[in-house]
């Protein structure tokens, strides 16, 4: 135990006296998050232009009037192609009879949907206008006293009420809970990856190793270090967006913190077994894109049950999976702990088994 | 058997297909500067790291003060200092030391007194709060020295102590290990600097993965009419070098 706490003593100075990396792990993460919101919330609306070839009149007022599109009439198809080719629209709308024939320039996707919502909801509007026009005419004709009386049927007011957050809520708020695992994760696993790397190039590991030190006194020493490191960093991540960004947290921040901890602890035990593999920092960074990147698609930030079966499966091996789950639960749905209980048990066996490899990998350096 | 501080029993060891130990016996007496000499890949490094208990010997056997290694506890009892300086850079000497010597288990009350004992030992008593990121070579392997006399241990095991160091830090090194000698100290030194040989008590020369010649370098000099340790190490080495061809 005493050599436990004077590993996490050393391994706590040593990164505090490193005042870059102290840097990019509390500053790093509040810059991205800064220009995270900045994105997402920027005007989520679109701007379309349509060229509308032969389209009635009645129907190209519509269309005019849905939020972001506008109409260009062209002439003929050709001079519409050639519009839509030097970028000028967006897309192309032309009547042939009864029937429309739409092209859309899609280099945007977003542009393309909000052609073919504008267009359908238009040539609904136009439907229920001539039905009503048709039916205030019958209406007309008929006796009075069927009591039908359209005028004075006001449109309908829908009421809106949010269980989480309010009518801005957005993308952003849906990633933050599993961002602020991924940074965690991300910092943690690198950083302890290095310096344990830095233990055994620079032969620190080796003359530690020299000294009675039992092997797992090594590992939960720089567990205990981290784990300190992780609860600051996350109350940082989890007050600034609270009262920086003025993002809504239901559950307890207490919670969140808990669950980062942990994931902290992963992501350390990760980092530490990953460092065996690599010679050089260089090949330490190289597990970026195959161990941190795939994280982030399988973290919940594409919703997993829209995937494919086989693909979902992947998801069930990767830390951050079950650290998303928790704290989105935490976050949005103000769960507790123990409702959030089965994602953070499964951290913890990822984390028992994962120490347990890095005691018994310690003994490439030394034997008992 | 029980009067040695250090005895291997036909230690062979090897990395895949390399024999780097190949049936190495070797007893160190108590209280008594063995250098162990050998040419640079022979092995002398594994020696160290067989007697730590880093690697595990293919077969034979390897004992310190009676007890057969790797043992996690006795290495309370050893001073180590390997070839690199192994220190951590962002901590002072001072923070080092005081890691170190809670790694082996010194008393706390103890401490304080022992740090400045080795930190006066190795002359840099004056610069322990310092970074060592901001040392000199020299003073890095000073502060490593200081590291591996921690403790008190009664055997120190010491990988090339005076590489790099400049003559006037060299004898004084050498002028430590033999006070510390005749404390009653063990001392296993590696080196390849042949006029370092001339310093220890017994020359120890591992040519080929086993222990060619061992004894008092006097007597060594005489049994081959030589007046130095590198004219006899070299007459060693390639009287070895016809063995082999003749094999």
């Amino acid at each position: 135990m005493r050599r436990t706490l004077a590993i996490s003593k050393r391994v706590t100075l040593e990164l505090i006296r490193d005042k870059r990396t102290l840097m990019l792990m509390f500053l790093a993460p509040i810059l991205i998050l800064i220009l995270m919101k900045l994105v997402f919330s920027a005007n989520t609306t679109v701007d379309v232009k349509i060229a509308t070839v032969n389209v009635s009149d009645s129907l190209v007022q519509q269309i005019d009037k849905m939020k972001g599109i506008k109409t260009v009439d062209y002439g003929s198809k050709e001079s519409a192609r050639s519009s839509l080719n030097k970028e000028n629209v967006d897309g192309i709308i032309q009547t042939k009879g009864n029937d429309f024939y739409v092209t859309y320039a899609n280099t945007d996707p977003s542009k393309t949907a909000a052609t073919k919502a504008a267009l359908n909801s238009s040539i609904l509007v136009n439907n229920l206008s001539d039905l009503k026009k048709a039916l205030t005419k019958i209406q007309k004709q008929m006796p009075n006293n069927l009591g039908i009386n359209y005028s004075s049927n006001a449109k309908p007011k829908i009421h809106n009420d949010y269980i989480y957050g309010n009518s801005k809520t957005n993308f952003f708020d849906k990633m933050l809970p599993i961002l602020m695992g991924f940074f965690v994760f991300f910092f943690v696993f690198l950083i302890s990856g290095m310096a344990l790397l830095n233990e055994r190039t620079s032969g620190t590991l080796g003359r530690l190793l020299a000294t009675p030190v039992r092997r797992g006194e090594i590992v939960f020493g720089y567990m205990l270090s981290y784990g300190f490191v992780a609860i600051f960093q996350t109350l940082l991540i989890v007050l600034f967006t609270v009262y920086g960004l003025g993002v809504e947290v239901v559950g307890n921040i207490f919670n969140i913190v808990i669950v980062n901890v942990v994931l902290a602890f992963v992501a350390l035990a990760f980092g530490i077994l990953m460092s065996t593999f690599a010679k050089t920092e260089f090949q330490m960074m190289q597990f970026i894109p195959l161990i941190v990147i795939p994280q982030i698609f399988f973290s919940g930030i594409i919703p997993l049950d829209t995937m494919a079966h086989w693909v979902q499966v992947i998801a069930y091996v990767l830390p951050l999976k079950y650290s998303g789950e928790a704290t989105t639960g935490i976050v949005m749905n103000g769960q507790s702990l123990l409702t959030v209980i089965n994602p953070i048990l499964i951290l913890l066996l990822f984390l028992v088994v994962l120490t347990g490899l890095n005691i018994w990998g310690l003994k490439r350096y030394r034997k008992v | 058997m029980t009067t040695s501080v250090v005895s291997m029993n036909n230690v062979i060891k090897k990395f895949g297909d390399q024999v780097v130990l190949n049936g190495f016996d070797f007893e160190i007496k108590p209280g008594v500067i063995v250098g162990l000499i050998g040419p640079s890949g022979s092995g002398k490094s594994t020696v160290i790291h067989v007697l730590l208990g880093m690697e595990k010997a293919q077969s034979g056997e390897a004992f310190v003060f009676g007890n057969s290694m790797p043992n996690r506890r006795l290495l309370g009892r050893i001073g180590y200092m390997a070839q690199t300086d192994a220190l951590y850079e962002r901590l002072t000497g001072r923070e080092n030391l005081q890691f170190f010597a809670e790694m082996k288990g010194i008393e706390p009350s103890l401490i304080k007194k022992q740090i400045d004992h080795v930190s006066q030992v190795v002359d840099l008593a004056s610069d322990l709060d310092k970074r060592t990121s901001g040392y000199s070579g020299g003073m890095k392997r000073r502060l490593s020295l200081a590291i591996s006399l921690l403790g008190d241990g009664d055997l120190l095991i010491l990988d090339e102590p005076t590489v790099g160091v400049d003559p006037a830090l060299r004898r004084s090194i050498w002028k430590e290990l033999h006070r510390l000698r005749d404390n009653g100290k063990t001392i296993l030194v590696t080196t390849h600097v042949m006029d370092e040989a001339e310093l220890v008590d017994d020359v120890a020369m591992l040519i080929a993965g086993k222990l060619q010649e061992y004894g008092q370098p006097a007597r060594l000099k005489e049994k081959y009419h030589e007046d130095t340790i590198e004219n006899i190490f070299l007459k060693v080495e390639s009287q070895n070098e016809t063995n082999v061809s003749h094999i």
